[in-house]
């Protein structure tokens, strides 16, 4: 059984959609003959051609609005933003039209598209490279966003992502892309697109987070663990629709949560998470719900991004600051 | 200095404004006398319509309209050109293209009137709605294009943009796109002369909109956009070569808005009486009703009458979109994804359960 990394679980995804359904095309910047930036699309034009596997302008504009015409018309476009700070210009398409088509037309047309992109920070990249900007797309109707954070996840989400008649925005934490290998059956089994995952059990706190985080948040565990402090480790890959029946069903049992992501802290992700617990898991919680996250600055330029980034010792202090607190 | 490329753009009219023919070459539409009466006869027909939407909203029954007047020409030249299986991309004012292609006056109406099902129209399952965020229109016909590329279909996609949308990146990325990739795309640009309230100069320093396709690498054609006849014979030019795979097609129908940009809209504020009167004078009604009667293919009395059955037809429009009720409070969740998540769906339950508490 071949052990395959993030980036090459996507590429598996793709080409065994294609294969699949002849409805499924990838386009984008550099997608074709270069494989992608990231190799993520490597070897698909030789697989299945320069008409599915399209170089196109470089403009993301075009990229989007192509992608809805695409759609619309009865394709599966699998676009590709080059990083996730440059889907900016893709915005109104997404908004105004990808997410909007089903209701605007009362389902006359739809858009079952996938808006792909390397997102986060941590890989010591240019300006502009390096976005965590999840939640402008959760606060959307009509889209699902979905962020992978190992192999497994990554192919098994993708093709429910391609296979969802609905639009989804897929983005990618591109600091874990080649951060471990591990076994991938190219079975074509999707995953849901709407349940968190449970990556460790735990009594003591739930430890809610997603993307590159992952990573962070499953060290700090351990660390904790070291201490005899046992985390619970949910991984929301799913973000929108949120699954929060398995968030707050962990937060009944540990009485303690804190939310670890990348992106800015105000008006974040995590701070509808929060909002929900707020709403719901009052009187479970023994502690107010802590939040770790990028602080509300755009993110730095490499030399002081891991300094922006949480990291595990600030998971950790915010785990303590919660049983400090009960 | 050698030089690397030159262009020129062609202006094409066949009938002036007072509805002489202006050269000899005739195109084959300008010889099918029953062709060109039923063009003429559609023409009235929006034009009637587009009065009623707008005494509809001045009247409270309707809300903010975007009327088509003087654009007649344009709009069912483009209409009449396509086939059915082509892609309509339109901006928000075409009614006269998307009534030939089987939407229904009740269904603008409808959409003007505050209800979604108007989006939900008799026209092709395949061609967009109204596009309200400017030129954003152009890449869905773009990508449509690339649909039909992808999938060797001969059809083709069409889509209308205002002189103002030609500034727009949408407009420039589906234009550029089309040239790079030989797509069927025909892009027409009704260059009415006025963005709201801005004047077609102040868009761009280029002395025509349709050269904007030469950059594209696109074929490219100026046309009296009130002169049906020219109209007519450039989108079926354009047509044929995007369907027989020779790539896409700038056309700049030059007309003018006469009516106020949508009913929301007060013209008299930035633009001279005087430049509306003249523009009266150039209008495509006047010129083909001119020229049919003129071939004796058309009379007074029938333009009366004509006139008068349009009324009638707009009426039992009207009256089918006043009697259309509402949809329920439900409707706004039950499209919003193919299947409803459950946490939205536990706000449409919380929403119903008020509903009820307040019948």
């Amino acid at each position: 059984m071949p052990q395959i990394t993030l980036i090459e679980a996507v590429t598996q995804a793709l080409a065994h959609e294609m294969k699949n359904d002849p409805s499924v095309v990838v386009l984008g910047e550099d997608v074709g003959v270069n494989g992608g930036v990231f190799r993520a699309t490597v070897g698909l034009q030789e697989k299945f051609g320069a008409e599915r596997v399209i170089d196109t302008p470089l403009d993301e504009l075009t990229i989007a609005g192509l992608t809805v015409g695409l759609a619309a018309q009865g394709m599966k476009p699998v676009a590709e933003a080059q990083f996730e700070g440059f889907i900016y210009p893709m915005m109104e398409h997404i908004a105004c039209h990808a997410a909007r088509l089903r209701t605007r037309t009362r389902g006359r047309m739809s858009c079952p598209a996938v808006f792909r992109a390397p997102w986060g920070g941590g890989i010591r990249a240019p300006e502009h490279h390096s976005e965590a900007n999840e939640h402008l797309f959760t606060n959307i109707p009509g889209l699902r966003v979905v962020l992978p954070s190992s192999p497994g996840r990554a192919y098994g989400l993708l093709l429910a992502a391609i296979r969802d008649p609905d639009p989804v925005i897929f983005l990618e934490p591109k600091r874990i892309y080649r951060q471990y290998k591990e076994e991938v059956t190219d079975d074509g089994e999707a995953l849901p697109l709407d349940v968190c995952f449970v990556l460790r059990d735990g009594s003591d706190v739930t430890l809610v987070t997603w993307g590159a985080q992952v990573k962070e948040t499953l060290e700090a565990a351990d660390a904790l663990a070291g201490e005899g402090i046992s985390a619970e480790v949910i991984d929301v890959a799913t973000l929108k629709p949120l699954d929060f029946d398995t968030i707050h069903e962990s937060v009944r049992k540990t009485g303690r949560c804190v939310i670890v992501h990348e992106a800015p802290r105000t008006a974040g992700f995590g701070a509808e998470i929060a909002a929900r617990l707020a709403e719901h898991a009052m009187y479970d919680l023994v502690a107010p719900v802590e939040r770790v996250t990028g602080y509300d600055t755009h993110i730095p330029l490499y030399r002081l991004e891991m300094k922006y980034l949480p990291s595990v010792e600030r998971i950790v202090a915010a785990v303590k600051r919660t049983l400090a607190a009960s | 200095m050698s030089i690397a490329a030159t262009f020129e753009i062609e202006f094409l009219q066949y009938l002036d404004a007072d509805g002489k023919l202006v050269r000899d070459d005739l195109p084959a539409i300008a010889r099918d006398i029953r062709q060109l009466v039923d063009l003429y006869k559609q023409m009235l027909f929006v034009r009637v319509f587009d009065g009623k939407a707008v005494a509809l909203q001045r009247t409270g029954k309707l809300g903010t309209y975007a009327s088509c007047l003087g654009h007649e020409a344009a709009h069912v030249a483009i209409g009449s050109a396509m086939q059915e299986d082509d892609v309509f991309a339109p901006m928000y004012r075409e009614y006269g293209a998307q009534f030939h292609r089987g939407v229904k006056p009740r269904e603008v109406l409808l959409y003007w009137g505050g209800d979604e099902r108007g989006s939900n129209f008799s026209g092709p399952a395949h061609d967009f709605a109204w596009c309200v965020p400017i030129a954003t229109q152009c890449l869905h016909a773009a990508g449509s294009a690339l649909a039909f590329k992808v999938r060797k279909e001969p059809r083709v996609a069409v889509t209308v943009v205002g002189d103002g949308g030609s500034s727009k990146g949408d407009f420039y990325g589906a234009i550029n796109v089309a040239g790079a990739m030989q797509l069927p795309l025909v892009a027409v640009i009704v260059n009415n002369q006025w963005a709201i309230s801005v004047p077609r100069t102040m868009q761009t320093g280029a002395k025509t909109l349709a050269q904007k396709g030469i950059a594209a690498g696109l074929e490219c054609l100026q046309v009296d956009g009130n002169d049906l006849v020219a109209m007519r014979a450039a989108m079926d030019h354009a047509i044929k070569r995007a369907r027989h795979g020779h790539g896409g097609m700038v056309i700049e129908a030059v007309t003018y808005r006469l009516s106020d940009h949508t009913t929301a809209d007060d013209a008299r504020r930035y633009r001279p009486d005087d430049e509306v009167k003249a523009a009266w004078q150039r209008e495509p009604l006047k010129r083909m009703k001119a020229y049919l009667m003129s071939l004796n293919a058309w009379t007074e009395k029938e333009d009366e009458d004509w006139k008068a059955e349009c009324a009638a037809k707009v009426d039992i429009e009207v009256n089918a979109y006043l009697e259309t009720k509402s949809q329920p409070t439900a409707a706004m969740f039950d499209y919003t994804w193919a299947e409803l998540p459950s946490d939205l769906a536990a706000q449409r339950e919380a929403v119903l359960r008020e509903d009820t508490r307040h019948a």
